[in-house]
């Protein structure tokens, strides 16, 4: 009967997972997205899923650097996306810069142009920092649409899919590889940022500001590099994105791309990098899962292919409704609840 | 000097336009400390039940009004009761949120009953050409401008003279105080979300008069934020002439720049405004400095 977790020294102590269980579960995780392109049998649509919510994690875990651990609201996600997007867009299919050195280029500008929106939040906080964060939204992607020279304007740009080797990445399954790969990489990169002295003044400035500045954490300085850091990582998911897709359109990176990372968020768990992968993965797959239901129920009543749209619309809306009322901490909080039930089962009480 | 006085017109029957749509805005934030961020929604259903009651049902158009303005109330009513209030006391970004799942959901179920395609609007205000000093301006954004200047001395006189709207600003400036006066901050809260409803139905139709019915008059919401903190956050003659002056700039930058930066100018604005004085002009001062 275990009574509690007792560690004997620091090194035990200091461990990213502590007990025998999280190494399991994390062991498992990891076998279970390496083994899932084969478990799927190598069919494109899973494993565009897959790679569709790995993409998603990755900007989502940015934000939630940015929103749940620092507690500075942004709307401005689809925005910093976009400038990932297109640098890495523009790096690979104008300069011919091989798309592995276009990935981190295009994080850092975007590291570059978050920190320089976050400027607002040095005298802004709560919802007028997130109206701040809406215009910086509104005006990048007006600039994306009228910087004809630069981004092609309102038509798509074309990229070149990623070679490795004489391998040419332009399959689902080949690119899977990639972006999962990218997704270990940030979550572990976050998981230790917030053990550093860095993540720890992130946190305090979300839990009080005025607090962190008396025990000398520079808020200033934190909150941009917390726009910078979360930034860094919005933008590597939107150079995946490039790069996966092709093709790059300012369409992807509107307002409603950044209430959908905003929600991913919310719905997954504010503050918690499990958190952004449950999220990632709910919102893409219910989507998926509406137009699945919609098709087979095609049939039955034909008018159902043209309420797709509108369906998954309504159900967007309402399940981040239904989430906030009953379950605010999100599905973090339900998994947490399971493990703490089964923490002791069957002598729960 | 004509196109200076065509420019003014249109910019100012924009901007009253977004004035009143401010207005609910403003009203639900000063009663509440809730951003709308479905107010462009509610703007865009008070057109389509309104183009509901005179086109597709037939009623004569005084008769479609007043049905435009019930429908608008219970949306404020119900909208406060079942999304709102349960979150009372969250925190800021749940509210947030909650106003934009609330947007997305209005906007399905309206496209769900009336599809994507926008529709040509029954013209119940002629839209004549008249020319004033110099310059040609449709009747209906006159009429735009009229009703949006009776609404605003309505607004005035309720805040004034009526029991309700003085309850509302008592509510709006210490709830606690408004409720040990026996003031129902419930009830006032109901108010603002249905008096904000209808304001951006009436809104709606002027709208759709001028450009018909469709989805994209949710654009609005978005629109309303430069005005909102332009004019100050609770400040209702800030709505109204914020949104003069955005209406104003976005015609002058459209008429005599071009290049589509009236587009954007006013979110430039925003965030100056935001920089220098996140109050507005004429809004409570009370931002909590980091």
């Amino acid at each position: 009967m275990i009574s509690g977790t007792f560690h004997t020294s620091y090194r035990s102590d200091m461990a990213l997972r502590r007990t025998w269980l999280e190494r399991l579960r994390l062991g498992l995780f990891i076998a279970f997205v390496l083994l899932f392109p084969f478990l799927a049998g190598k069919k494109p649509y899973p494993i565009f899923l897959m790679n569709q919510i790995g993409i998603a994690t990755i900007g989502a875990i940015g934000l939630n650097i940015l929103v749940g651990y620092t507690g500075q609201i942004s709307l401005g996600q689809g925005a910093f996306m976009a400038v990932g997007a297109y640098t890495a867009g523009i790096l690979s299919a104008r300069f011919g810069v091989p798309w592995w050195l276009t990935i981190p280029i295009a994080a850092l500008a975007t590291a570059a142009v978050g920190a320089l929106f976050g400027i607002p939040s040095l005298r802004l906080k709560g919802l007028y920092l997130a109206i701040a964060t809406l215009a910086a939204q509104e005006i990048i992607i007006w600039v994306v649409t009228h910087w004809e020279a630069v981004t092609g304007g309102v038509d798509a740009l074309v990229v070149p899919p990623p070679m490795v080797g004489n391998l040419r990445v332009n399959t689902d399954f080949r690119f899977y590889w990639i972006v999962w790969l990218l997704v270990g990489l940030t979550a572990l990169l976050t998981a230790n940022l917030f053990r550093t002295r860095y993540g720890r003044a992130f946190i305090a400035i979300r839990d009080q500001d005025i607090a962190a500045e008396v025990m000398g954490v520079n808020v200033f300085a934190y909150k941009l590099l917390a726009f910078a850091v979360s930034s860094f990582f919005v933008g590597t998911a939107g150079a995946l994105i490039a790069h996966y897709r092709g093709i790059v359109t300012w369409e992807r990176f509107t307002i409603d791309v950044s209430v959908l990372y905003l929600a991913m968020i919310i719905i997954g768990g504010l503050g918690s990098i499990s958190g952004s992968l449950f999220g990632a993965a709910f919102m893409t797959l219910l989507p998926a899962f509406l137009t699945n239901v919609g098709r087979s129920l095609q049939g039955v009543f034909p008018m159902m292919e043209e309420f797709i749209p509108y369906l998954q619309q309504a159900s967007f809306g309402l399940v981040i409704i239904l989430f906030l009322i009953l379950e605010p901490e999100g599905l973090k909080k339900i998994w947490e609840d399971i493990k703490n039930y089964f923490a002791l089962w069957p002598f729960s009480y | 000097m004509d196109t200076f006085v065509q420019l003014t017109l249109t910019g100012l029957t924009n901007g009253m336009i977004l004035a009143l749509a401010a207005l609910g805005f403003v009203l639900i934030y000063k009663a509440s400390d809730v951003i709308n961020f479905a107010q462009g929604e509610f703007l865009m259903i008070g057109a389509y039940m309104l183009y509901a009651a005179i086109v597709q049902i037939g009623l004569p158009w005084s008769l479609g009004v007043v049905v435009t303005l019930l429908v608008a109330v219970l949306l404020g009513v119900l909208v406060e009761r079942l999304v709102l209030r349960p979150l009372i006391g969250e925190p800021i970004i749940s509210v947030i949120m909650a106003t934009i799942g609330l947007s997305s959901l209005l906007q399905a179920i309206v496209r769900m009953i009336w599809g994507s395609q926008p529709k040509a609007f029954p013209a119940f205000i002629p839209s004549t050409p008249v020319t004033l000093l110099g310059a040609t301006i449709g009747a209906d954004r006159l009429w735009a401008i009229a009703v949006a200047v009776v609404m605003m001395l309505l607004f005035a006189f309720f805040f004034q003279r009526s029991r309700e709207g003085i309850a509302m600003r008592a509510v709006a400036d210490d709830q606690q105080a408004a409720m040990s006066m026996g003031i129902s901050v419930k009830k006032v809260f109901a108010w603002a979300w249905s008096i904000a409803a209808m304001t951006a139905a009436i809104a709606g139709a002027l709208v759709a008069n001028i450009i018909g019915v469709g989805p994209h008059l949710s654009h609005f919401g978005l629109r309303v934020f430069p005005v909102v903190i332009l004019g100050g956050l609770d400040s209702i003659p800030g709505a109204i002439i914020g949104g003069i002056i955005i209406g104003l700039l976005e015609a002058y930058v459209g008429g005599y720049i071009g290049g589509g930066l009236n587009q954007v100018v006013s979110f430039i604005v925003l965030v100056v405004i935001l920089m220098v004085r996140p109050y507005g002009l004429f809004g409570q001062e009370i931002i909590e400095r980091v």
